[in-house]
């Protein structure tokens, strides 16, 4: 039993994955940037200097202080607090989680669909085929964040203002989901194409099992390293969708602040010269969104060179 | 071979460094060819026969490099010139045509506008000479009504025809040594015979020496003067191509021809060789050949052959140090 | 040639069909208009009598039909939030969307191509090393901190550039016009940089990579063994190679620049349709919003065809194909 689990452990070390990750130290930086963002993010309740939403710790008197190292910065408030002494440093931290979580459940409703889609898509063939593909050539040509706002002004029509806070979240997983699935969808169809037409999936027909149990055993484990290069970078493509439809106003209310919140709310300050309000809220979004982009290309490159 | 030597190779050796060592494509490779020469290389996809063609012309794809030897071109070393200096020569002076005729010319451009750049890269004319002259290339190459063709886009030539604009771009500035890589693998066979018979022509009538790269032993019996097969990227054996069909005398040409008439037992004719060429990163100790020969002897495993006289030929086998005869 | 013409003609009207299909539906189903028109106090025979006079009883393809009319003649109804005509709102500000979009599409083309040849031709020199590490950089911050980003330096920290706004305009006949005049241009500046930066490091980008694969190829390897200079061998066959997938993903990116330019505008205030799109996403505003979809649906439409003809003039297979086939691509 050891010998085997050493067996595998020295394979995967071996492997070219493995090789390609310790050559570059850039790729084990975003790596190590990503984790602790996850810890800061999810573990924030717990770690967190403070909790900048519990309003009975909040003093107006601590609003708009600096950063520690700018003269009148305090050392109990590392990044300086906002106009409500609340503290940067935590807010980032439960920001993020907001803007984490939000990325995480709309790239999984994205993969979903997509890959559903796809599937459909390769196996029926014919009418329903071209017309999948057709509307995610269309929807291909619209930018993301264009149809997230249409359907998130749609829902505002149908729901009314308040209702629509309450299911903010929803709405815009559903609204970042709904732009990124043409790419899985696309790739997993592709394959199903491939797949379709070798000697084993034909005679698994001719003995009779079902169409669709013959996609799932045999396309999914084919398209998962694709499907992971492509929901990887999809991740940061989301947090960002997501931090600028909230900036836009159209996000998450002030109530639940996501990164792109934050910095929304910070931007009126930096013409009056508090500019740790927003800039370290984006700061904080510009380095997850870069370490998780570097962290896809190198999956790309790495599970498939030719992949583009 | 009274004529002068046009392209000397002395104990070449490319090497193509990657992260789990480094591997030799070519070793120790020493061949020449004489001026208006055939030489046929032979060997397996990987015995080191194309990367050979590309170290000559000075066109081997990063990282493979030339880390020892020389190439000299009528005495002149060219192995170490400089980008500018080595595209004059090629060609001017070496001329190449690749396996795929459907890949080698640029699908954006007419033929006469590709035919044409390369003589005026190489030779002082006109433009409305060029384009005469791009013409006449193309009739001496076979194709037909050459003055409307001279205006089409490769797309609009089939696979033969484009190999045969290939071969007149090959030619368009009057090269000494063409270096044809398996010019006629990607072709239909009906298709083959005609551009080996008229390469073989054009370049008689020229007086221009060819390197034939192929693993086609018919295509080098019938077209070359002299033969080299290559293995695992050595020369196995390298000598006039008759004596070398009719008296192989290494094991691995033998096996190579397939049918041998100084073979006795009837059940090895026909007989492939067992196993494949080893991969570049687990070359054998000794002779590369020995754990397929069926001659093997102790020394094979310990000691590499270096090429040896043999007959007319060089022949890198302890088999004729021992006096054997295969 | 021209059969090629008149499909994707064909193929174009169907998008737009669809696009406008989409329009009519968020009409339909969203919002009751006689509600927004009159007010909720109103009896409900006045009601039913107004849906009859607005024609909402009639059948679907009949009203899909009558908006498909209205919409050609340029009459998209009226704004929920304003009670103003959408088609004359959105015709005021387009100028001001339209000339940021191009002066953002020229920046990214003129320094995203050239970059990108450079960083294709040579890998491994520092600059193009360089280049491709701002251009991850560039790729990860969203737009809006970028702007957020060039305000605090150049408008607030440096006093350079104005930090909002068109500047002085000056109108021609029913354009208004912000690039004749200094304060205009330099109102401009901002904005287009920060509209076009991202499209300049997708277009750097995918330059170098097809650049690179191009280089790869036997036709360029038989470019170098025929003897031609590098100029010869880089600029005219690799670079025109490379032109074709090029301009299809550029095409594609210069139509996103209109849609992207809604936040541009929201951080700098800029007065144009991206601006005015937001806020009726924010009011629910579904005549307003309808009608800027169909408007970009149509610079989509519009930009692939333009894609399309220039495949024709660089790609000569293309040109053959269509000639046969009609041109299925």
């Amino acid at each position: 039993m050891m010998s085997r689990l050493a067996e595998t452990w020295r394979r995967a070390a071996d492997s070219d994955i493995w090789w390609s990750f310790t050559r570059s130290k850039l790729v084990m930086l975003s790596a190590l940037i990503t984790v602790v963002f996850f810890v800061a993010a999810y573990g924030a309740p717990l770690i967190a200097p403070h909790n900048p939403f519990d309003l009975a710790s909040l003093n107006l008197a601590d609003g708009f202080k600096p950063p520690v190292w700018v003269d009148g910065g305090e050392a109990n408030f590392l990044l300086g607090t906002d106009d409500q002494g609340r503290d940067i440093l935590s807010t980032i931290m439960y920001g993020s989680r907001t803007s984490l979580s939000v990325g995480f459940l709309a790239v999984i409703f994205a993969m979903v669909l997509g890959i559903t889609l796809g599937l459909v898509a390769g196996y029926m063939g014919g009418a329903v085929d071209a017309f999948i593909m057709r509307v995610a050539d269309v929807q291909l040509s619209f930018p993301a964040i264009l149809i997230a706002m249409l359907v998130d002004g749609v829902t505002r029509g149908l729901l009314g203002a308040d209702k629509h806070s309450e299911a903010a979240i929803t709405v815009l997983v559903v609204s970042i989901g709904l732009s990124y699935w043409v790419q899985y969808a696309r790739t997993v169809r592709g394959s199903v194409l491939v797949e379709k037409n070798k000697e084993y999936v034909q005679a698994a027909r001719v003995i009779g099992l079902p169409g669709p149990l013959i996609a799932i055993r045999h396309v999914l484990p084919n398209v998962m390293g694709p499907v992971l290069v492509i929901a990887t970078i999809n991740l940061a493509l989301a947090v960002i969708t997501e931090a600028t439809l909230s900036f836009l106003g159209v996000g998450l209310p002030p109530t639940q602040p996501s990164l792109g919140t934050l910095i929304n709310t910070g931007q009126q300050y930096l013409l009056s010269g508090e500019w740790w309000i927003t800039i370290f809220p984006g700061a904080a979004l510009a380095i997850l969104v870069l370490s998780v982009n570097l962290l896809g290309d190198w999956l790309r490159d790495a599970l498939n060179p030719r992949l583009r | 071979m009274g004529s002068p030597k046009l392209l000397e190779v002395r104990n070449l050796r490319v090497e193509f460094p990657t992260r789990r060592g480094t591997l030799v494509a070519v070793d120790d490779v020493s061949l020449e060819i004489a001026a208006g020469e055939v030489l046929g290389v032979v060997g397996e996809s990987g015995a080191g026969k194309s990367m050979t063609g590309a170290a000559i012309i000075g066109l081997l794809e990063p990282p493979g490099r030339i880390a020892a030897g020389e190439i000299l071109l009528e005495g002149r070393r060219i192995d170490n010139l400089p980008y500018s200096e080595m595209r004059r020569i090629r060609g001017r002076q070496i001329g190449a045509i690749f396996q795929d005729p459907l890949t080698s010319l640029n699908p954006l451009y007419r033929v006469g506008d590709q035919l044409i750049e390369t003589i005026l890269t190489h030779l002082p004319m006109s433009h409305a000479d060029a384009r005469r002259r791009a013409v006449q290339l193309l009739a001496d190459v076979g194709i037909p009504s050459p003055e409307e063709r001279v205006d089409h886009y490769p797309h609009q030539f089939s696979g033969g025809m484009r190999q045969r604009v290939v071969i007149a771009l090959a030619l368009a500035a009057e090269p000494k040594l063409i270096i044809a890589d398996e010019p006629t693998t990607a072709l239909d066979v009906s298709i083959q015979a005609q551009i080996i018979t008229l390469l073989k022509r054009l370049c008689r009538e020229h007086g221009t020496a060819v390197m034939l790269v192929t693993h086609d032993m018919g295509v080098i019996a019938e077209t070359a003067d002299r033969v080299a097969v290559m293995y695992a990227g050595r020369i196995a054996e390298i000598g006039p191509v008759q004596d070398v069909i009719k008296t192989p005398h290494h094991p691995y040409t033998s096996g190579l021809m397939g049918a041998i008439p100084s073979m006795t037992h009837k059940h090895e004719r026909l007989t492939q060789i067992d196993g494949s060429m080893p991969r570049l990163n687990a070359i054998p100790q000794g002779c590369a050949f020995n754990p397929r020969c069926p001659k093997v002897f102790d020394r094979c495993r310990v000691e590499r052959p270096e090429p040896m006289p043999a007959g007319s030929s060089e022949v890198a086998c302890w088999l004729v140090k021992e006096g054997a005869h295969v | 040639m021209i059969a090629f013409i008149v499909r994707r003609l064909v193929q174009a009207a169907l998008v737009m069909l669809a696009v406008a299909f989409i329009a009519f539906a968020m009409f339909n189903f969203v919002g009751d208009p006689v509600a927004i028109i009159a007010g909720q106090d109103l009896p409900a025979e006045q009601r039913i009598q107004l849906r009859k006079d607005l024609g909402l009883d009639d059948p679907m393809p009949v009203r899909f039909a009558r908006f498909v009319g209205n919409a050609v003649q340029g009459n998209f109804g009226l704004s929920y939030r304003t009670t103003q005509p959408v088609g004359g709102m959105i015709a005021e500000r387009l100028p001001a969307t339209l000339e940021l979009s191009f002066v953002a599409a020229l920046f990214a083309l003129f320094a995203g191509i050239p970059m990108g040849v450079f960083a294709g031709l040579y890998p491994n020199s520092w600059i193009s090393r360089l280049m491709m590490t701002v251009s991850l950089i560039g790729v990860s911050l969203p737009t809006f901190l970028i702007g957020i980003l060039l305000i605090y330096i150049f408008a607030v920290l440096l006093g350079w550039l104005p930090s909002f706004g068109r500047g002085e305009v000056i109108r021609l006949g029913f354009w208004s016009t912000g690039l004749l005049t200094l304060d205009g241009l330099k109102a401009i500046i901002l904005p287009a940089i920060t509209l076009g930066l991202f499209q300049l490091t997708l277009i750097m980008r995918l330059v170098r990579a097809e650049m690179l694969e191009v280089l790869r190829t036997d036709y360029i390897k038989f470019a170098r063994a025929r003897g031609l200079s590098n100029r010869a061998v880089h600029f005219g066959h690799a670079l025109k190679n490379t032109m074709v997938p090029v301009i299809t993903i550029t095409g594609l990116q210069l139509g996103a620049i209109i849609a992207f330019a809604i936040i541009t505008e929201t951080v700098f205030s800029w007065p144009g349709v991206g601006l005015l799109f937001l806020q009726s996403v924010l009011y629910a505003d579904i005549p307003v919003m309808s009608t800027y979809l169909v408007m970009i649906g149509l610079v989509f439409v519009v930009i692939n065809l333009i894609v399309d003809m220039l495949y024709f003039v660089v790609d000569p297979r293309l040109r053959a194909q269509g000639a046969r086939a009609g041109g299925a691509k």
